[in-house]
């Protein structure tokens, strides 16, 4: 059983260095790999669960999150990337030291939060439970301080990740809820891409400073 | 007659009569409304009958309809004081249905008529709600109703105005509501008004429960400073309805207050009584002095409605006093004084505002500087309003002077509080009651001498005709009311003695079969007060008539018949008569430094100069300024200064959301 804890927690640990990595990556073709990375290391932390609790629907979760999440959402950010041409680097709101700072806070505080709320449930649960808040909260910051759109996708991609590993790591959701958070997922993701594309005409940049202008344009009207 | 359930069947059967006669309504064509009359005045006679008789056979019948919320059902309960104020309505429901009957063909609309019966059915069912859910939704109804026969003539846009801040008050007053049955209920839930009644409550939530029924239940009354809506939404509704609003949906208001203090609210504690003292004796005074100034005979009468839910506030207050005083028959006094009231002033009111109606319909007009000598054109609306007017002004022998004897009896025991302030207040009641009095009468005597008396001031009044047979009838029946209501006063009051039992704790605090003759009002005992009416309007008739005959007797034989003396009329221009405000100028000299800004300019030509002269009065009220308009104003700035939130860029948004999660999260953290 403590093996079973240690590749769990080695490979949930493994996510969260992903999500900082993202936080501090400023090449746009390294984040949508290491975004690869954190989805296929999502899907071997749901098939090491499958496999240690014998719960097979866990296997659909594994193979859905590696093949959406590993390859097609990757492969298809990156052919966007490239049609939009900005292989350049991306910059950041604050420093990466700042940022990190506030990636290790709130990690500190999602550990702090769950252990103290969830005393009484198994103990790989709980740091699972505490692992995957963190992720949620890397992703979400990481949202904040990108200003370029598609770096922000990864970001609410990566909240995604968080939640579905909290949720195997708890009791695992029902299939049907899997299977539509997944599309959900993947809709989002079109939509994303038509929304790019259309600033990239507006603006010719997809950086989101150049909506807050015309809604700053509009405020003062 | 024995009571076996038919009368909660039978009040049943005509909220169904209300209901359909509202639903066919919204799909008969518009010239063919007429009926939705003679339908509600049907209901409304079933629902007297089922009333008196669940009153007098002192019922109490239970209902569980499996309509409402799913599981919970809906309660309904017929008891005495449900009968009680069923009364009420369905007379005055009675009475503005004969009135409608007579409402020309042309005049029906689509917007009106439908609502109407909807409007009388949501009344009565208030009043046989047995929990929160069924009486909040109930009481929506009728405001909703209500609000919309307000703005049915919304082409005019005061009219829109009074639907606005009706609509306003009225959200805010079932928001009230909603909290003071959410702290009767308490932590377990139970919405029946039975749960209710067995559950027992700290005094902190009691009083703020009273808290939001004085407010929920107060505004709907329009107790000051509660009652901005009620001057401009209750003259805005036609005048039947104005009749139903003024005379009787505050009644029901009324009735929920009662229903909450007395009944649902537990042992009262002596301090509850003292918004019902302070506030009911600060609205008779208040509003009379806004009634007797304004120029508008249907916003006076309004003025003039809360003035007298402010009578029925004080005498509820004394009740409350003298029951947590632990002196129940002074508690069944004020009790009854209060219920007494709210019946009679149902009654004269709703025959001054449809003779209002009538007036306004056959002129035209409602300012009174435009009327004038209509008792010469509409003889038997002048008689019957004047039998209103004096009977709102407590004049005995009619109807109100039977409840203001009352109460005065329930003030004038006020020395034997044991709570100083008690004994403080109560005789300071008894003086602004007293002034509420004489304002009262000074308020009908202008209302009467400038619309009825004199000569008309305008074409329009030159040429006004009598209203149409219906319309009389119904302002005559009401007059009979009244004047019934007056002499057999002793009955009324002796036939609430169930519930002064009930709930002011008073065994046989009135008393009527004592006295010299059966008709007799005692109040306490036969050494202390007694009020014979029949034997007064007895001696009052005798002594007129004896004046009359003497007169007739020894006077001049030869009359003759000549011009007016013309010191008095040097100017046929009706402009030079008497007018409302100069009647009412000494009064605004008075209070206008106190109660209104009130200022007067005048704008005199110099001398040999031929301008006109000016003469301008400016109001500006108090309340409405500090209390409305201030606090709206107040909120419009603060709403602008958080209009910039949006208008923020989209990561300032994900930040203060992130940020919010992060607080929550960190006080989680810490506090679990």
């Amino acid at each position: 059983m403590t093996n079973a804890y240690d590749v769990a927690h080695f490979l949930a640990g493994m996510m969260l260095v992903c999500s900082f990595t993202l936080l501090y990556q400023d090449r746009i073709l390294a984040v949508l790999n290491t975004f690869a990375v954190q989805a296929i290391m999502l899907s071997l932390a749901v098939a090491w669960q499958g496999y240690v609790r014998n719960a097979p629907d866990l296997f659909i979760t594994a193979a859905m999150a590696f093949g959406l999440k590993g390859i097609i959402i990757p492969v298809a950010l990156n052919r966007m990337v490239e049609k939009l041409g900005i292989k350049r680097d991306v910059d950041q709101v604050v420093n990466v030291g700042v940022a990190m700072f506030l990636g290790l806070g709130l990690t500190s505080l999602a550990l702090l939060l769950v252990l103290k709320v969830t005393p009484g449930a198994a103990s790989f649960t709980r740091e699972g439970l505490a692992l995957a808040l963190a992720i949620i909260l890397l992703g979400l910051l990481q949202m904040i301080l990108r200003r370029n759109a598609v770096t922000q996708i990864v970001g609410f991609m990566s909240i995604e990740n968080g939640l579905i590993l909290a949720a195997t790591g708890a009791r695992g959701m029902p299939l049907v809820v899997e299977v539509s958070v997944a599309f959900s997922v993947l809709i989002a993701l079109f939509v994303f891409a038509v929304f790019l594309f259309r600033i990239r005409e507006r603006f010719d940049s997809v950086d989101v400073e150049s909506l807050d202008k015309v809604r700053a344009a509009r405020a003062h009207r | 007659m024995t009571g076996a359930g038919w009368q909660l069947q039978a009040l049943f059967v005509a909220l169904a009569i209300y209901a359909g006669a509202a639903l066919a309504a919204v799909f008969l064509p518009r010239h063919r409304l007429g009926f939705v009359y003679a339908a509600s005045a049907a209901a409304a006679s079933l629902a007297i009958a089922a009333d008196i008789s669940a009153f007098f056979n002192e019922v109490v019948l239970k209902e569980q309809l499996p309509v409402g919320l799913p599981g919970v059902g809906l309660h309904i309960r017929l008891d005495g004081l449900s009968a009680f104020f069923g009364f009420i309505v369905n007379v005055g429901v009675l009475m503005a249905s004969i009135y409608g009957a007579g409402i020309k063909r042309a005049d029906l609309s689509k917007r009106i008529e439908p609502l109407y019966p909807a409007f009388c059915a949501a009344m009565n069912a208030v009043l046989l709600a047995d929990d929160a859910f069924g009486f909040l939704f109930f009481w929506e109804l009728m405001s909703l109703s209500s609000w919309a026969l307000v703005v049915s003539r919304h082409d005019d846009p005061d009219n829109r105005k009074a639907g606005y801040v009706y609509l306003l008050m009225a959200a805010g007053g079932t928001m009230a509501l909603l909290f003071a049955f959410g702290g009767l209920a308490g932590a377990s839930g139970g919405y029946a008004f039975d749960t209710m009644r067995a559950s027992h409550l700290t005094p902190l939530v009691s009083a703020l429960v009273l808290g939001a029924a004085l407010f929920g239940a107060g505004s709907k009354a329009g107790i000051m400073p509660l009652h901005a809506w009620l001057p401009l939404a209750h003259p805005a509704a036609p005048s039947h309805v104005s009749a139903l609003m003024s005379g009787v949906m505050t009644k029901v208001a009324i009735y929920a207050l009662i229903r909450v203090v007395f009944d649902l609210l537990g042992d009262p504690q002596w301090w509850w009584s003292l918004p019902f003292i302070l506030l009911g004796a600060g609205s008779a005074v208040g509003a009379l002095l806004y009634a007797v100034q304004d120029q508008d005979l249907k916003r006076l009468l309004a003025y003039s409605t809360i003035e007298n839910v402010g009578i029925i506030f004080a005498g509820v207050g004394l009740a409350i006093a003298f029951k947590s005083s632990n002196i129940p028959p002074a508690a069944g006094i004020a009790l009854a004084a209060a219920l007494i009231h709210a019946l009679n002033h149902s009654w004269f009111k709703s025959l001054l505002f449809l003779g209002a109606g009538a007036v306004l319909h056959s002129t035209g007009t409602k300012q009174l500087d435009r009327l004038g000598g209509l008792i010469h054109r509409m003889p038997k609306t002048s008689a019957f309003w004047l039998i209103g007017a004096l009977a709102i002004s407590a004049l005995p022998p009619l109807n109100g002077f039977v409840s203001e004897w009352l109460l005065f009896q329930a003030v004038l025991t006020g020395p034997v509080f044991p709570e100083p302030i008690l004994r403080f207040l109560s005789p300071v009641l008894g003086a602004m009651l007293a002034l509420a009095a004489g304002l009262a009468a000074a308020c009908f005597v202008r209302a009467y001498g400038t619309v009825f008396l004199g000569r008309p001031r305008s074409p329009e009044a030159a040429n006004a005709h009598e209203a149409p047979f219906a319309q009389t009838l119904a302002i005559g029946l009401l007059a009979v009311l009244c004047i019934l209501g007056g002499l057999f006063g002793g009955l009324t009051a002796f036939a609430l003695n169930p519930l002064l039992v009930e709930y002011a704790g008073a065994a046989a605090a009135i008393n009527t079969q004592t006295g010299p003759t059966p008709f007799s009002l005692i109040a306490f005992d036969q050494g202390r007060a007694i009020y014979d009416a029949p034997t007064i309007a007895f001696f009052v008739a005798v002594s007129a008539f004896a004046t009359m005959a003497a007169i007739h007797l020894f006077a001049s034989k030869k009359t003759r018949r000549s011009p007016a003396w013309d010191c008095g009329f040097p100017d046929p221009s009706p402009a030079t008569q008497y007018t409302a405000s100069s009647y009412s100028q000494p009064l605004r000299r008075v209070y206008g430094g106190v109660v209104y800004s009130s200022t007067e300019t005048v704008d005199m030509p110099p001398p040999g100069s031929l301008r006109e002269g000016h003469f301008h009065i400016r109001f500006s009220d108090y309340i409405w300024r500090f209390l409305y308009v201030m606090p709206a104003n107040a909120l419009w700035s603060l709403s602008e200064r958080f209009d910039l939130i949006h208008y923020l860029t989209i990561r300032r948004y994900l930040v203060l959301m992130f940020s919010t999660l992060i607080v929550l999260l960190v006080i989680t953290a810490t506090f679990m």
